[in-house]
């Protein structure tokens, strides 16, 4: 394949071809693990990590004569995850029965929603460089996961592992509204800080709580029309969606070039070659012979349900925006960092409470961010709890250390989480601001520079910095940086 | 005294409480009957030794206020027994032994009552004469080489022949009214949502309902009173108070709205069908009812209807049997794919790879609307027919079946003719409401005919009362000759 020419106009996102620009299409089917500590139709656990087969109950094995009975706690989460999707609740949903054979799915068919899902459109706001894009949401619904195949332990059989079969799953089909890898990029992010915010879903990609299917067609810039798009199934990290996005829109926008057209299919994205190869055509779909699943009732939802779950939804990241605009005056960026994670935003709100509201803004984005990502750690692992970085700023404040020490201070801090008063105790990092003893050190540098002290009094300004520095190092950096360039003014009038 | 074996259950129990007869007894009688059921082929496992176990220990420490003291019972195949073999007639389950027990059979352990064996019936309960079970079939003890009916055949005939005092089928279509009628005992088929389907063997979730088979209406309402009740493990279950339905039993029947529906006189029905339904309808009008005549419109559809929504279910109920997890795998095959096409093949018999066929098909893209769903409507339009009905009436009086038992083998090729036998049965399972059959009277080969009453919705009471007034006009005594032990 040849090189991937783009371009970037007005901030949108083109494939530049050889006869024109194209435009990307892409819509986005997540699948998000509920947050539960029981399966959507079954008693078992949902913990990550047993060990296989461990977490099976006679319903999600199928035994016969068992019967699905529907988690309500996975119901109110469904609907709370709706809500914060500023989405239209359905009153009236159904189960369906998706029917295929595979040696994970143990009933033969995968209890979902078809027709008629538990939650219908609503929307997403994103936060671009280029502005505000709003994103549709097609629906949500609810759905059981299927176990896993494990085709690498032998080699002639394949081992089953049941431990996720009928663990609830939210299926979010967004519109086909997203224009570009960085689009989907925020999109994701922005899903998933709403559905932590909510305590619906944990976001965790490496555990394979988001996943999704990416649907891509491309048309030519100015086109109304929608073009034939193809699915890739089941990406599991947004590197791999923009990657696979970047790769199949160029091979999309290449064939029909070339005069060739789409074949609608579901496509499987290869990360080690960074390409997509066809799964299945649409000749070869699959014919799930939907039906609503006689063993469950259609589900009503009551109004008052709804409404209480509405009252007590937490503060949503967009929410908490404007109000730390409002509150912390902060710009509209520092704001969109600090809430993009609920455990941020707290740990923020905490410091912020006792301590200079500028100071907290740049320790957090700035040393303590720049820590995290050095030891690819949360907010919430970080050994600098909000507590002690209250702490560190406060002794900033109050002059006990200088921004300067404060960083050597930071660094202990962040290694072993010792309080910041302690380690400024026990080095004797105090800064040294008695003005006599400053007087002291001063005196003596001017008496031993008298040369210097001359040359400055004739002019040449520049020498005030060689004074601080001699003073620092005299005091070996804890002498308080104002009140040294006071005396030393004074001294050298 | 009559032997203890021919006597029902209520007739036992009094015996039990009584202190005239010890369960061991009783047990070891009805074992001895088990014995000499070869030709009758109605069991598929007997548990004679476990139920001897378990009647001593009922001695040993009886406990009289239970509802079923001691009693030993056979229980159709299609229930999972925990630690005991439950195949629903199939190969598929040839040697699946379940762990766990379903809340029917559980709810009959409750009352002291314990396993007696595992009866014979259709392999997955399809079919209407027993004849598809992979176990064999069924011959019904009225004569040598007759059905027993289906799929509750085992059921039944074990029932007449005096192997069980009662017993406890499922009904999808008829398959408890059906083989009550062609083999002389009661049967009912209880409103959908009574009686939990958590451990039963699914055939078509929506229509399945498991049932008493009993020798006397008293002892039907006693075994419904038993096995009713709300279950949190089945989502279809109703939550409803228990009822009393043998305290409440009354055969007054005065004043009571009994509706004829005329689209039940079917042509080419025998006339001595025609002949008993007539003298139905006489005594109850004899015993105070008023008779009413009826139309049910939509009745013709429900055969059709029935054919395109039990399959549907099935074909996915019946998925799960692909030799992954449980039951037979063949071992023929290179690949999944292969293994699953082995399995299948092996593993089901015909009348179930048809129906599975039929019930994919409905349901596949571009059919499902033309079938599934319009299927689904006229199953509504069918529920209206009764709903409108029972505006003006208390109950409805139709014969069980077009016909007694006929002969082994000969339906079993034709599916149409065979498939004929529920045109009575189906609507009731469509509509969702309980109907029983009880025993009327005989043909000219003195084949046993039953007569149908069908109810309103959580109307069995009503449908047992009348049932039992009947039941005391009508007298209906059968007397086999016992061909079988020979």
């Amino acid at each position: 394949m040849v090189g991937k020419i783009m371009s970037k106009q007005d901030g949108k996102y083109l494939i530049k071809g050889e006869k024109g620009n194209w435009e990307v299409i892409i819509g986005l089917e997540v699948h998000a693990q509920v947050t539960s500590n029981s399966k959507l139709f079954s008693g078992s656990s949902t913990k990550f990590g047993a060990e296989p087969n461990t977490q099976v109950s006679l319903v999600d094995s199928a035994f016969p004569g068992m019967l699905p009975v529907i988690n309500e706690y996975c119901v109110r989460q469904a609907i709370k995850t709706g809500l914060g999707l500023n989405a239209k609740i359905n009153h009236f949903s159904v189960f369906d029965r998706k029917n295929y054979f595979y040696a994970d799915l143990p009933q033969g068919y995968q209890i979902s929603q078809y027709k008629n899902p538990i939650v219908g459109e609503g929307n997403i706001t994103l936060d671009l460089p280029e502005g505000i894009k709003n994103v549709g949401i097609e629906r949500l619904h609810l759905e059981q996961d299927a176990g896993k195949s494990i085709h690498d332990i032998d080699p002639n059989n394949t081992y089953v592992d049941l431990n996720r079969s009928g663990v609830a799953l939210m299926e979010i089909v967004s519109k086909p509204d997203l224009r570009s890898p960085n689009e989907v990029n925020a999109y994701i992010k922005k899903l998933r800080s709403i559905m932590r915010y909510l305590g619906t879903c944990d976001g965790n990609m490496q555990e394979g709580s988001l996943r999704a299917d990416v649907n891509i067609s491309v048309r030519k810039e100015g086109e109304k029309k929608l073009g034939t798009r193809c699915e890739i199934k089941n990406v599991n990290s947004i590197k791999f969606m923009q990657m696979a996005i970047a790769y199949e829109s160029q091979r999309q926008v290449e064939l029909l070039e070339s005069g060739k057209s789409i074949d609608q299919e579901t496509r499987l994205f290869d990360t080690k070659k960074n390409e997509t190869r066809s799964m299945r055509s649409k000749e070869d779909a699959h014919d799930y012979r939907y039906f609503p699943d006689p063993d469950l009732l259609p589900l009503n939802l009551d109004k008052k349900l709804i409404e209480k779950i509405r009252k007590n939804l937490p503060e949503l990241p967009d929410q908490k925006k404007e109000r730390f605009i409002k509150n912390y005056a902060l710009s509209s960026y520092e704001a969109n960092v600090l809430v993009s994670e609920k455990e941020i935003s707290d740990y923020f709100e905490e410091v912020a409470k006792t301590s200079d509201i500028k100071l907290t803004k740049n320790w957090i984005m700035g040393d303590l961010f720049a820590s995290l990502n050095e030891k690819n750690i949360s907010i919430s692992q970080s050994p600098v709890t909000a507590k002690i970085m209250a702490q560190l700023i406060n002794s900033i404040s109050s002059g006990v250390i200088s921004g300067r020490t404060a960083k050597d201070v930071f660094e202990i801090m962040k290694e072993t989480g010792e309080e910041p008063n302690k380690i400024i105790e026990s080095k004797g990092l105090q800064q040294k601001s008695d003005p006599k003893e400053l007087e002291r050190i001063i005196d003596k540098i001017l008496n031993n520079n008298k040369d210097k002290v001359d040359q400055y009094k004739s002019g040449k300004d520049k020498l005030f910095g060689f004074f601080v520095g001699q003073v620092m190092k005299a005091s070996e950096g804890k002498a308080n940086p104002k009140l040294v360039n006071e005396i030393l003014f004074k001294k050298l009038k | 005294m009559t032997e203890l074996t021919k006597k029902s259950l209520t007739e036992i129990t009094k015996l039990i409480k009584k202190k005239e007869i010890k369960s061991e007894e009783l047990t070891e009688s009805f074992i001895k009957n088990i014995e000499k059921d070869k030709r009758l082929n109605s069991f598929i496992t007997k548990c004679s030794e476990s139920a001897l176990v378990k009647a001593k220990n009922f001695d040993k420490k009886p406990e009289f206020k239970n509802l079923l003291p001691g009693i030993p019972i056979a229980v159709k195949d299609l229930f999972c027994t925990s630690g005991v073999k439950t195949t629903a007639g199939s190969k598929m389950l040839e040697n699946f032994i379940p762990n766990y027990e379903s809340t029917i059979t559980n709810n009959l352990w409750k009352e002291g009552a314990f396993l007696l064996g595992k009866l014979n019936c259709d392999e997955y309960a399809m079919g209407s004469s027993n004849e598809t079970s992979y176990f064999g079939n069924v011959m019904n003890p009225i004569a040598e080489n007759t059905v027993p009916g289906g799929s509750s055949g085992g059921s039944a005939s074990a029932l007449a022949a005096d192997l069980t005092p009662v017993t406890i089928g499922t009904d999808t279509g008829g398959s408890i009214r059906q083989p009550a009628s062609f083999t002389g005992t009661v049967g009912l088929k209880p409103t959908y949502g009574l009686c939990s389907r958590w451990g039963i063997v699914a055939f078509a979730s929506s229509l399945d309902q498991a049932g008493p088979m009993t020798k006397s209406v008293e002892d039907c309402a006693l075994m419904l009173e038993v096995m009713a009740g709300f279950d949190e493990k089945d989502s279809t279950s109703i939550s409803k108070k228990k009822e009393n339905y043998s305290k409440n039993l009354s055969d007054k029947v005065k004043g009571l709205k009994i509706g004829i529906p005329k689209e039940y006189r079917v042509e080419g029905m025998p006339k001595e069908i025609d002949k008993l339904w007539e003298n139905g309808k006489k005594l109850l009008q004899e015993s105070g009812a008023e008779i009413i005549d009826i139309s049910l419109p939509n009745t013709k559809y429900a055969l059709p209807t029935y054919y395109i929504v039990a399959p549907a279910e099935a074909s996915s109920n019946l998925a799960r049997y692909d030799g992954v997890k449980y039951g037979f795998r063949s071992n023929r095959g290179n690949n999944l794919l292969e293994m699953y096409e082995n399995t299948r093949s092996e593993g089901f018999g015909d009348e179930v790879k048809r129906r599975i066929l039929i019930g994919t098909y409905v349901l596949s893209s571009g059919y499902y609307d033309a079938y599934y769903l319009k299927a689904q409507k006229v199953r509504y339009l069918i529920k209206n027919d009764f709903d409108q009905a029972f505006k003006k009436v208390d109950a409805l009086l139709t014969p069980s079946t077009p016909s007694s038992a006929f002969k082994i083998g000969e339906k079993k090729d034709d599916p149409i003719s065979m498939y004929l036998n529920d045109i009575f049965t189906v609507p009731v399972n469509l509509a969702g409401i309980p109907a029983i059959s009880i025993p009327a009277g005989t043909d000219s080969n003195n084949y046993p005919l039953g007569l149908q009453l069908i109810g309103k919705p959580l109307d069995e009471q009503k449908i047992l009362n009348i049932a039992y007034a009947a039941e005391k006009k009508i007298n209906f005594k059968l007397t086999l000759k016992k061909w079988w032990e020979k």
